[in-house]
């Protein structure tokens, strides 16, 4: 009995955890799916959402920043717009470069956005990090507070999908595949490119700081380190490459099952002897880097490939289920 | 002196320490045209491989520098067949995403190879030659400019005095027009890569003789490095040489007192002075300096 209860803890911890890396994927798929934005730099957006709802809804410290105690819902709001505000700022220099060069930038950018939180101890408490930072329904008896976080973290990725779905499926998604597409012709067609790109750019942003106050308010700690590129900008473009980019199911599976293989696997290696453990943890990500050249190479479009809109849906090619 | 001593010397040093990375960037950003994100991992193995080599035979690292940048230069020939050429007819943003995972798959080699500790060449202090009782300069520190200076006069040879190298300089400046004159272009991709990858394990050899091997030191030459080809101008191996020059110039330089007492910027904010040079030119002067292509 107690081992079936451990199960379902876990499950539910599981099944969090892919909730908030289909948010973060979500993000990613508005700026690289819908509009083609080689954002490299999403473990930035992630620390910038997880330290802003951090700072904000913790008890008063003289270690951080911050500490106002704010309820977890301001956080995540705030979050989002301190996000999406950098991002603006990123986006009016960087947006007009090509994708690998803004590539670079945004991969950059993260890098110092790193540097920032380990080296200024006044504002974020360098390298140890935030702790202690309060988890919605904390006060609920022990299984109810786990499955009232989850599901609210499924309700956020049911509306985002929702949301994303219909701004996919509106002039403005449609736009930003034009974009992304055919940039030439976007322009001629009289659409203001860099201001759509921009949009774009700031959504996902937002969508990224969410993931991360999120991820800060169910981990209940927050470091430095957790905005590496390998834990959070390869994981999520490799779970959106694998689920499918540009298919908003496709962001949301991809995440869901990637990140069961990395944590199971993780079971896995923690059990091997300590000098094992270390390397089998590296071998991990070599095994996912591995799983998305082959997907790279043999399906490009992923699990779930994009769906074409026509302007006039044709009554036979629409198979059952493509609306939800 | 203080100036000489800590700041200018380390940053002609670590200078031509990039300017060797920024080679191979800007080669194969111009003749594939993608930004290789595994560059920066490409240097951490030839440091790595450098060590077993000195840890098995006891020799001096700098002796094994053709051996190493050889077994690299392999290495990644390997890489491109697995990964890189079944792309080749695919968008350019799909070769930067495989490259972006191959960065870390190669750098998650080196770990579960070589373990995460950090390992030197050699243990004990060298001493520094002391001139007119104040300028300090480590033999290293030569040595390491002396044979970084040979390997870009070999590259100066290869571009312009070889059939190979003419071949690389044509297919960067129009691959159309290179493949029609009857240019082997899948030859010249390999030529590219085993310029590159050698010179890049070069890069990586130098820097772990200055200081130490560690897995993570390819990915923190990654920005400086991409810096420096955007400064010298995409495609521009010359430019990729004075951009690596004054990219390590500027990142010593930005630590040193030049108000007050202070360092003008906090060392754990060196990483950042690359990248704001980079920011600067992609937004005024894409071309580089040496008038580069922009793609």
């Amino acid at each position: 009995m107690e081992q079936i209860y451990g199960i379902f803890l876990y499950t539910v911890f599981l099944l969090t955890m892919g909730g908030i890396y289909a948010v973060l994927t979500l993000g990613l798929n508005i700026q690289w799916g819908f509009t083609g934005l080689f954002n490299a730099g999403v473990a930035g957006f992630f620390a910038i959402g997880a330290y802003t709802s951090a700072m904000l809804t913790t008890a008063a410290s003289h270690r951080h920043l911050g500490g106002l105690g704010l309820p977890a819902g301001a956080g995540m709001a705030a979050a989002m717009v301190a996000s999406a505000l950098i991002a603006w700022g990123v986006a009016r220099i960087c947006i007009r470069l090509r994708s690998d060069y803004l590539a670079i930038a945004t991969l950059g950018l993260a890098e110092i956005f790193r540097l920032v939180l380990k080296n200024e101890n006044w504002a974020t408490n360098g390298a140890r990090g935030i702790s202690l930072i309060p988890k919605p329904f904390e006060h609920l008896p022990e299984p109810w507070n786990q499955v009232a976080m989850l599901l609210l973290v499924f309700a956020i990725v049911l509306v985002l999908y929702g949301l994303l779905e219909r701004a996919q499926r509106a002039p403005w998604g449609r736009v930003m595949s034009a974009i992304r597409e055919n940039e030439a012709a976007a322009r001629a067609a009289g659409k203001d490119v860099e201001r759509l790109r921009i949009e774009a750019f700031i959504l996902g942003a937002a969508v990224m700081g969410l993931g991360g106050a999120l991820m800060a308010h169910h981990i209940k700690f927050i470091d430095p380190n957790m905005a590496e590129p390998v834990s959070a900008t390869f994981l999520v473009w490799v779970m959106l490459v694998i689920g499918g980019s540009a298919n908003n199911r496709g962001a949301i599976l991809g995440a869901v099952l990637v990140w069961t293989i990395w944590s199971t696997t993780e079971i896995i290696t923690t059990r091997l002897p300590a000098e094992w453990a270390l390397k089998a943890a590296y071998l991990r990500i070599f095994l996912v880097g591995l799983a998305l050249q082959f997907i790279l190479q043999r399906y490009p479009g992923g699990i779930f490939r994009e769906r074409r809109l026509r302007t006039v849906a044709p009554p036979s090619s629409q198979k059952g289920g493509s609306h939800p | 002196m203080e100036f000489v001593n800590f700041h200018l010397i380390p940053g002609l040093v670590l200078g031509s320490i990039y300017a060797l990375g920024a080679i191979g960037v800007t080669l194969t950003f111009g003749i594939l045209r993608f930004a290789n994100f595994a560059h920066g991992e490409t240097m951490t193995l030839g440091a790595y491989l450098t060590l077993t080599l000195v840890l098995l035979a006891g020799w001096h690292p700098l002796l094994f520098l053709p051996v190493a940048m050889a077994l690299t230069a392999l290495f990644v020939l390997g890489m491109d067949r697995v990964f890189f050429r079944p792309l080749r007819r695919a968008p350019t943003i799909i070769l930067v995403i495989s490259s972006f995972g191959l960065m870390l798959m190669v750098r998650s080699l080196v770990q579960v190879v070589w373990g995460v500790k950090l390992q030197s060449f050699s243990k004990g202090i060298a001493l520094p030659w002391v001139f007119f009782d104040s300028l300090r300069v480590f033999p290293k520190h030569v040595v390491i400019a002396a044979a970084a200076l040979a390997l870009m006069l070999g590259v100066h040879v290869l571009l312009r005095h070889t059939r190979t190298g003419k071949a690389m300089r044509a297919m960067s400046d129009s691959p159309e027009l290179a493949r029609l004159t009857g240019i082997d272009t899948e030859r010249v991709i390999r030529a590219t890569w085993i310029v590159g990858a050698g010179l890049a394990a070069a890069a990586g050899i130098f820097l772990a003789y200055d200081t130490h091997v560690e897995t993570l030191m390819g990915f923190k030459m990654l920005l400086p490095v991409f810096a420096a080809a955007l400064l010298g101008g995409i495609g521009r191996p010359y430019g990729a040489m004075a951009g690596g020059l004054v990219i390590g110039v500027v990142e010593e330089l930005s630590t040193y007192a030049w108000i007050g007492s202070e360092p003008l910027l906090p060392p754990g904010y060196k990483a950042g002075v690359a990248f704001a040079i980079m920011v600067a030119m992609l937004i005024w002067r894409p071309s580089g300096l040496f008038r580069g292509r922009v793609f």
